[in-house]
């Protein structure tokens, strides 16, 4: 699952400790989500998405090609 | 950036709360251990109620040590309790392979003495250290 946490983190100047206190996870999580390392639960992919104030689907998106 | 913020308890905080309080009951249940283990020869010459007593306490410490552990990685982030889970997996099942093995060496006579619960302690804490760091260093 790709996903765009550095790029809307970076737009809002925000640091991986800012948004890891955000999110009440360690700056670790942050960090692990960010490189693609750890996919988050639904609960805080919802909890980002709050935060960022968009769509689930406009932070992650799945890897695997759409089908047509 | 504050919408989500409930209060000023973040993470960091809550998780080294949670550790201490972990290493009180950690400590407490060792030295009830200690009390139990060396008490009756030591200080009170093997009396039976006194002994009954230490167990019971070092029973009940030890009980709630287990909660305070479930606590702590309740407490944990998802990441953390990801790596607490691998790190505990690997654990049992190098523990339960390699105290079957240890146990077999007696029986089949190729080691003299009996087997030791400690050696097996001592297994299980060394592997969860490894294995739990190796976790931490994956997702660095």
């Amino acid at each position: 699952m790709k996903n765009r946490f550095k790029v809307l983190r970076a737009e809002r100047d925000w640091t991986q400790a800012q948004l890891a206190d955000e999110l009440q996870v360690s700056r670790q999580t942050v960090n692990a989500i960010e490189t693609g390392k750890f996919d988050p639960s639904l609960k805080l992919a919802f909890k980002a998405a709050r935060l960022f104030e968009l769509g689930i689907e406009d932070i992650f998106q799945d890897e695997r090609p759409q089908d047509s | 950036m504050d919408k989500l913020k409930a209060d000023s308890n973040n993470y960091p905080t809550r998780i080294a709360k949670s550790s201490l309080h972990l290493l009180r009951w950690t400590t407490t249940w060792v030295a009830t251990t200690a009390l139990a283990a060396f008490g009756p020869r030591l200080i009170w010459d093997f009396a039976t109620l006194p002994t009954i007593f230490a167990i019971l306490v070092n029973l009940g410490i030890g009980f709630r040590l287990i909660l305070q552990i479930k606590r702590y990685v309740q407490a944990l982030d998802e990441l953390g309790q990801k790596i607490f889970l691998n790190a505990a997996s690997i654990t049992l099942g190098v523990v339960m392979v390699c105290g079957v093995s240890y146990e077999l060496l007696e029986d089949i006579r190729l080691i003299s003495g009996e087997p030791q619960i400690s050696f097996l302690i001592a297994l299980m804490s060394l592997t969860f250290m490894a294995s739990h760091l190796a976790g931490h260093r994956k997702y660095r």
